[in-house]
């Protein structure tokens, strides 16, 4: 009996831990709703919101665990992002409309990669020219990465103007699946499905390629790695230009969701990720997944049972797990 | 310090008291309701920049809730004036209660997050001011939300308030200036300024500024000393936050309206980023210098801008660029060119002139 | 000619002069034992070797060419390995992964590997665990296996028994002896008697400066110069 209360707990230990949280608030929030049908819908929302904030929070968790860089300006790529595939999605909007389903992933595919590329090349710049002087000086880096963002936002001010820009959907992702009395926006099935195949490939990259041994490697321990022969600098650039491209990935299909967007989109997202990334642990992955889910989740559940507390209830998330554990839930091996 | 014998040190000096004393004098030497204003917005900033300055210069913490505090300061005075009426006790009990809730804020912050890293602290506060400011358009009944809130001053504030008569009963003029309660405004918000700066200037002169010098160069070693590091941290985080929290309250009561644009938007936060980034960090008088210049530069540059945006009209973007509303784009721009090649700012490299000669 | 030669060496770390003039020769083969103080600049001369503090002035020579101020990375693929006192395992990964990490082209030669079984048969145990569960002594036999999974002229191991069981040391003792026959260790050593054992060459550093060079036969004998270089009393 005693053996097995210990297996029990060894199995949960190991499936689970702290991975069980989301599954945790998701019950307590299934008996505080009460309604099935808008449990599973407020669900649905939560896990795609969380999975587009982790395509957002990703890569700044990887850069600061990788180089102690904690880059202030990361919003812009979300921002930018998000206005690049507009102006994309707007440009291609005959492509959207058509009654051919290859058209219409066509053009959402080339939004897509438009933010992508220009994410990687804006994230080249970012590293080489803002960043890289100013290595291993904090103060200056949240002060340098800070005035990036100002004028980050000002371009963006400037290009696209300060009004709200309408960001065309392709036609196959318009409605939602009604499912007996549940409904699902089918965006926002696409979203969780595109945000998890991501996670997928870091995941696999991370744990299955040389380069990826060397990323984990890295985070732990920066010297070493050079002391076994690898420049860790350029490997830094990559991962610079891989984490602010997933950013603006993000920031283009938080647009699509949100259908409507302005210039205050960075700076809203910013706070967000703040709060993600401290909750995963700075240099997880797997931490940064399972602070994105929580914080989506707890979004849509407090937003509905209590609406005036959806914006302060991050807030209070963080402070109970910083109290909890000050590194987070699952910080990288130090 | 050598350094405060420097010409450059003298120089900047006597800058300092050369901007004292325009401020001073403004109502006399600037005789029109816009530029008073900007020497009272003047002044409330000195505060604000000097305040931040002991942490950023010298502690060597980054924090971006010091708007926060400024609300916290500004919203106590603006709902007591409104709930209770334009009267002294009003202005206390504003005062009081906006100090109350810095000071338990800044003390629940400082003690979860002063053990950790700078820029979890950086990361921290600037949620909690994002949070502070939804709160503030979402408690609409207490705030006034977006729109703010507009009261009335104390009696003596108000502008038909004469100080002096002259034997013909109209209000007396010394100069030519109208001795109305708008003057008497501006010396309040002048003097409560001035004694803040110069209790956050003693500060730094204090053997407290020795213990912060020796933290901020090298945190471990003044922990094996026997520094209890994240104490002296949060004890200066309160004061900030006290400061800025009265400098709240003194411009709600120069203002008559506190909204979430005069009082906790974050661009009041990149404001002092800059103000304290071009003065120079870790000089207080930097504190004097940025803030005149910004200030100035935000009430006449855009102007200039306008001019150079009309001038550009025709070529693609460019007018874009320049116009004025853009101006933060340049001082953006500006402040990072700052930090790469100033960092100690115009305060900072002034004084360091002349220092070997 | 020696395989290392540090000539005048100085190291500054922030403001602080670690090292003033560092000048000792390491001959090719055997184990040369690095001894001194705590504080007295010994780590910091292994780092300086390695690339990870940049000395100025003076000059490494390692085979004929200087490396001074060359990057850490481009110095390990001269041949060069550091076993760093604190060991540097990557602990979120597993002690495969931190072996594979340390190959050249990511595969694993069979013979090397098959020594390092032998050497260290823990980590064959613990092959897929990852290593942060690792004892200390294995943690340390994961360091040194990694120095030696790529073939290398010149290992540079930092206080390898601090901490460690008096077990653990002595098959310690007997790997570095082996992988002395065909590699050269330079050893930083407090444990005399471990240091005693293995060291050819030998060199003390005092207060950032050699303060005596010559070989280990002459100096264990030597018990006068050595409480006037060693004893924590001098």
């Amino acid at each position: 009996m005693n053996q097995l209360s210990q297996t029990l707990g060894e199995t949960l230990g190991r499936i689970g831990g702290v991975n069980l949280l989301p599954v945790a608030v998701g019950l307590i929030a299934f008996v505080l709703i009460g309604a099935p049908s808008s449990w599973v819908t407020l669900t649905v929302a939560g896990l795609s919101m969380g999975m587009m904030i982790f395509l957002m929070a990703s890569g700044l968790s990887l850069i600061f665990g990788l180089m102690d860089v904690m880059n202030f300006g990361h919003s812009a790529f979300v921002s930018f992002g998000a206005f690049v595939s507009a102006s994309a999605l707007a440009y291609m909007s005959g492509w959207l409309g058509a009654d051919s389903i290859f058209l219409n992933i066509l053009a959402l595919f080339l939004a897509f990669a438009a933010a992508l590329a220009f994410g990687l090349v804006a994230g080249w710049f970012f590293e080489v020219v803002i960043i890289k002087p100013v290595y291993h000086d904090h103060l200056r880096q949240i002060l340098i990465t800070m005035g990036a963002l100002i004028v980050s936002e000002q371009i963006i001010l400037a290009v696209w103007g300060g009004a709200p820009v309408s960001v065309p959907r392709p036609a196959f992702l318009e409605g939602s699946w009604l499912l007996g009395d549940v409904t699902i926006e089918i965006y926002r099935a696409f979203a969780f499905a595109l945000g998890l195949a991501v996670y997928i490939a870091l995941y696999f990259v991370l744990k299955r390629t040389r380069i990826g041994l060397l990323i984990r490697a890295g985070v732990e321990n920066r010297e070493m790695v050079e002391a076994l022969g690898f420049k860790i600098n350029r490997l830094f650039v990559g991962v610079f230009m891989v984490g602010s491209a997933l950013a603006a990935l993000g920031g283009a299909m938080w647009a699509g969701y949100e259908t409507l967007i302005t210039p205050a989109l960075g700076g809203e997202m910013m706070i967000v990720v703040f709060i993600v990334v401290i909750i995963g642990g700075l240099g997880s992955v797997e931490g940064t997944l399972l602070g994105a889910i929580m914080v989506g989740l707890m979004a849509n559940y407090i937003g509905f049972l209590a609406p005036k507390l959806a914006l302060a209830s991050n807030m209070i998330l963080m402070m109970a797990i910083l109290l909890w554990r000050p590194s987070g839930l699952k910080p990288a091996v130090k | 310090m050598t350094q405060d014998t420097t010409k450059g040190a003298l120089f900047i000096k006597a800058t300092v008291l050369t901007l004292g004393a325009l401020l001073l004098f403004a109502p006399f030497l600037f005789q029109d309701t816009r530029s008073l204003e900007v020497a009272a917005r003047i002044c409330i900033f000195v505060v604000l920049v000097a305040s931040y300055d002991l942490l950023i210069g010298y502690t060597g913490i980054v924090s971006f809730a010091h708007t926060m505090f400024f609300g916290f300061g500004a919203y106590g005075a603006a709902i007591a004036l409104k709930k209770m009426g334009p009267g002294w006790d009003a202005v206390l009990v504003g005062t009081l209660a906006g100090l109350a809730v810095s000071i338990v804020v800044a003390i629940a912050v400082g003690l979860l997050s002063l053990r950790v890293k700078a820029i979890f602290f950086a990361m921290i506060t600037l949620a909690a001011a994002s949070v502070a400011l939804v709160l503030a358009s979402q408690l609409s009944d207490l705030t006034g939300g977006e729109d703010g809130i507009t009261y009335k001053a104390p009696q003596i504030f108000k502008t038909a308030t004469k100080l002096m008569v002259d034997e013909n009963g109209k209000v007396a003029r010394l100069f030519g200036v109208k001795l109305n309660g708008k003057l008497a405004a501006y010396y309040f918000v002048f003097a409560s300024c001035l004694a803040l700066f110069v209790l956050c200037l003693r500060m730094v002169g204090s053997p407290l500024g020795t213990v912060l010098k020796a933290i901020r160069e090298n945190e471990a070693r003044a922990e094996a000393i026997g520094y209890r590091v994240v104490a002296y941290r949060t004890f200066v985080f309160v004061i900030a936050a006290i400061a800025a929290s009265l400098a709240g309250t003194i411009y709600a009561v120069w203002l008559k309206y506190t909204g979430p644009d005069t009082a906790l938007s974050f661009t009041i936060m990149i404001d002092i980023l800059l103000m304290v980034v071009i003065g120079g960090m870790g000089t207080m008088y930097g504190a004097v210098i940025g803030a005149t210049l910004l200030v100035i530069a935000q009430y006449y540059l855009r102007d200039l801008m306008g001019a150079a945006s009309e001038a550009l009209h025709g070529w693609p973007l460019l007018p874009e660029l320049f116009a004025p509303d853009r101006w933060l784009l340049w001082l953006g721009i500006i402040f990072i060119l700052l930090v790469y090649f100033f960092p100690k700012g115009i305060a900072g490299t002034i004084s360091a002139m002349g220092a070997r000669s | 000619m020696s395989l290392l030669s540090l000539n005048q060496m100085k190291t500054s770390i922030g403001q602080y002069h670690v090292l003033h003039d560092v000048t000792f020769e390491v001959p090719q083969g055997g184990v040369f034992v690095l001894l001194g103080r705590n504080g007295a600049g010994k780590t910091t001369t292994l780092r300086s070797i390695m690339g990870l503090w940049k000395p100025s002035p003076g000059s490494v020579t390692f085979k004929g060419e200087d490396i001074a101020g060359q990057h850490a990375s481009d110095i390990a693929r001269k041949g060069i390995a550091f076993v760093p006192e604190n060991m540097g395992v990557f602990g979120g990964l597993t002690v495969e992964e931190n072996l594979v990490l340390a190959t050249a082209k990511g595969k694993f030669d069979t013979t090397r590997l098959k020594r390092i079984y032998e050497l260290f048969p823990a980590l064959e145990q613990f092959w897929t665990k990852q290593s942060w569960s690792l004892s200390g002594g294995q943690k340390q036999m994961l360091s040194v296996a990694r120095a030696i999974i790529e073939p290398r002229e010149l290992i540079l191991i930092d206080e390898p028994t601090k901490g460690l069981a008096p077990s653990i040391i002595d098959a310690m003792a007997e790997a570095f002896a082996e992988i002395g026959q065909s590699t050269t260790i330079l050893l930083v050593e407090q444990n005399f008697n471990f240091a005693k054992r293995l060291g050819r060459g030998m060199a003390v550093i005092d207060d950032g400066r050699i303060a005596h060079t010559g070989s280990m036969a002459d100096f264990a004998a030597d018990t006068a110069l050595q409480e006037r270089l060693l004893s924590l009393s001098a």
